[in-house]
């Protein structure tokens, strides 16, 4: 065993980190590059362009309202499932994991396309909705802000159940029964022991739907249309259909900000959690 | 059990309930919407009829692109568990700096959202002069699959003993034989649970397949969109379902071989 071999280990790391280098961060970085370019050097002109536009906080407005929706609905949902998968055994456990896996195999247009039905004036929502009171007469939530959180949700929640379960699993069921030997009340319980032991996982699946929500595209195309616009698709539609590089670009880079603070921001939280148990 | 605590314990058993019937949904639909005689989705529909599955197999330029998409996320997922394999074994058995640096940019395509790498690569093989469509899917797929299997094969190999391919080299095997038959049947699990999940990344990639793709090549996400934009009846539904069994099936022979427990290892 000398120090030799394992210094050569390195070698074998080597054609995965130089393809992404080359094919997927250069590419990146000149892109970032490039939208702080201008003919003379160095400029933000493109920022401040796009930040003078009342269009573009709208925009803004829009895609990190519909991520805190989804986000918050996925983490309302998805604790309570994540703590029943834990605990649950037989044909409920198979039926949660095959609920929770399934619908991540098929594609976000073949799920979109079925909410699409769903939501429509005399969908499934609608209907029931009407059935049981809630509402007078038949609505459509098609091309509504509510029918998109209810179908990114639907897309994003796995991501939301799956890294709390895979820390709830791992706790102790004793540590709340010693909690209840020792006098604590379930709710003491809850805040003292259980929450903080599963705020890795919140964390974790909180960053992973909210960056996902912000970068959404397929979804807001076809529950919403393009009259409400997000930074996802406007990046898009300046690409694909507008020809608009600078626009596109500009937003690309904002997305590509928004996403790496998450990462950030959920890493130092979780290491700040970590610390305070 | 006090009464919170069989409230609360209700609470999340209806709630599981609910959530089940909630991520269900959009298969359900998809699939009783696809058996329907109607073209306009009503739900239940007034009758049953196949007539959409026929419609399958005449629809234009949907089996060449289901073609293109298993090409693609076949030979892009074969490429990454090579490539991910080999520097994650790196990354568990080396001495050097900057590993848990390199675990981190390796998995970080999962986090940066699909239009940006999408158009940070097109401006990319643009520079650089590729333009032909499927070798530049092929390119950027693999980065698209990279993520899952280092991830994935990582938290496997860290868990895993390498003593004991000292230990059968002492018994007897040659290095190559010791990898084959105690290394690879130690990480069979974590190749089929990751290969699975990045197939299916790659099958089901629509944000970076968009720059990439051109009237003669579109991958199944693009190709059904198209379908789903221009001419909405429930033949899209009818291809759906027909995934819906494929993920079915798969689900199946990935329970069989490791588990559904081990699959939700996310």
């Amino acid at each position: 065993m000398s120090g030799a071999r394992l210094d050569r280990m390195i070698w074998l790391a080597l054609p995965a980190v130089a393809y992404l280098a080359v094919v997927y961060a250069l590419p990146l970085l000149w892109l970032l590059g490039r939208s702080v370019t201008g003919p003379d050097g160095f400029t933000i002109a493109q920022f401040t362009a796009f930040f003078a536009d009342p269009f573009s906080w709208r925009v803004m407005g829009n895609t990190l309202r519909i991520a805190f929706w989804v986000t918050l609905l996925s983490l309302v949902i998805g604790y309570p499932v994540a703590i029943a998968m834990a605990r649950a055994r037989g044909l409920m456990q198979v039926m949660l994991l095959v609920a929770m896996i399934l619908p991540l195999s098929i594609g976000v247009v073949v799920k979109a396309f079925a909410w699409q039905i769903v939501l429509r004036r005399d969908g499934v929502i609608s209907q029931g909705l009407v059935a049981i009171g809630i509402w007078a007469e038949p609505q459509r939530l098609l091309f509504t802000e509510a029918g998109l959180i209810v179908g990114a949700t639907n897309v994003f929640l796995p991501f939301m159940i799956l890294p709390i379960y895979s820390v709830v699993k791992l706790i102790d069921p004793r540590l709340t029964e010693a909690g209840a030997t020792l006098g604590a009340s379930p709710f003491y319980r809850f805040r003292k022991i259980l929450l903080p032991l599963a705020l890795p996982g919140i964390v974790s699946g909180s960053a992973f739907v909210f960056s996902m929500a912000v970068s959404m595209f397929v979804i807001p195309s076809l529950l919403i249309g393009d009259r409400f616009q997000t930074l996802a698709t406007l990046t898009g539609r300046s690409y694909l259909l507008m020809r608009n590089e600078a626009l596109g670009s500009t937003t690309a880079v904002i997305l590509l900000v928004i996403a790496v603070s998450i990462v950030v921001l959920s890493t130092w939280l979780s290491k700040r959690v970590g610390r305070s148990l | 059990m006090t009464g919170i605590e069989r409230i609360t314990s209700a609470l999340v058993w209806i709630m599981a309930v609910i959530a089940i019937i909630f991520l269900l949904t959009p298969l359900v639909v998809t699939v009783a919407v696809s058996f329907g005689s109607s073209a306009v989705f009503t739900l239940p529909p007034p009758g049953w009829s196949l007539r959409w599955y026929e419609r399958v197999w005449t629809t234009r330029g949907l089996w060449a692109s289901l073609l293109t998409s298993v090409q693609i996320a076949g030979l892009s997922t074969a490429i990454s568990l090579v490539l991910g394999t080999l520097c994650a074994i790196a990354l568990v058995r080396g001495r050097f700096a900057g590993r848990d640096a390199i675990a981190t940019f390796l998995v970080s395509p999962l986090m940066v959202p699909g239009l940006v790498v999408g158009i940070a690569m097109l401006q990319g093989f643009k520079l650089v002069g590729l333009r032909e469509a499927w070798p530049s899917l092929l390119v950027a797929h693999v980065v698209i699959t990279m993520p899952y299997v280092v991830r994935t094969v990582l938290a496997s190999l860290s868990l895993f003993d390498f003593t004991l391919i000292d230990a059968a080299r002492t018994l007897g095997c040659s290095y190559g034989q010791a990898l084959r038959k105690v290394m690879a049947p130690a990480l069979a699990p974590a190749f089929l649970t990751s290969g699975m999940f990045a197939f299916l990344a790659s099958m089901d990639n629509y944000p970076v397949s968009i720059f990439f793709t051109n009237a003669w090549t579109k991958t199944l996400p693009l190709q059904m969109l198209q379908l789903v934009e221009e001419r909405p009846d429930p033949t899209i539904a009818a291809i759906s379902t027909g995934l819906i069994v494929l993920a079915i099936v798969v689900l199946i022979i990935g329970d069989r071989l490791v588990g559904l427990r081990r699959l939700a290892d996310f």
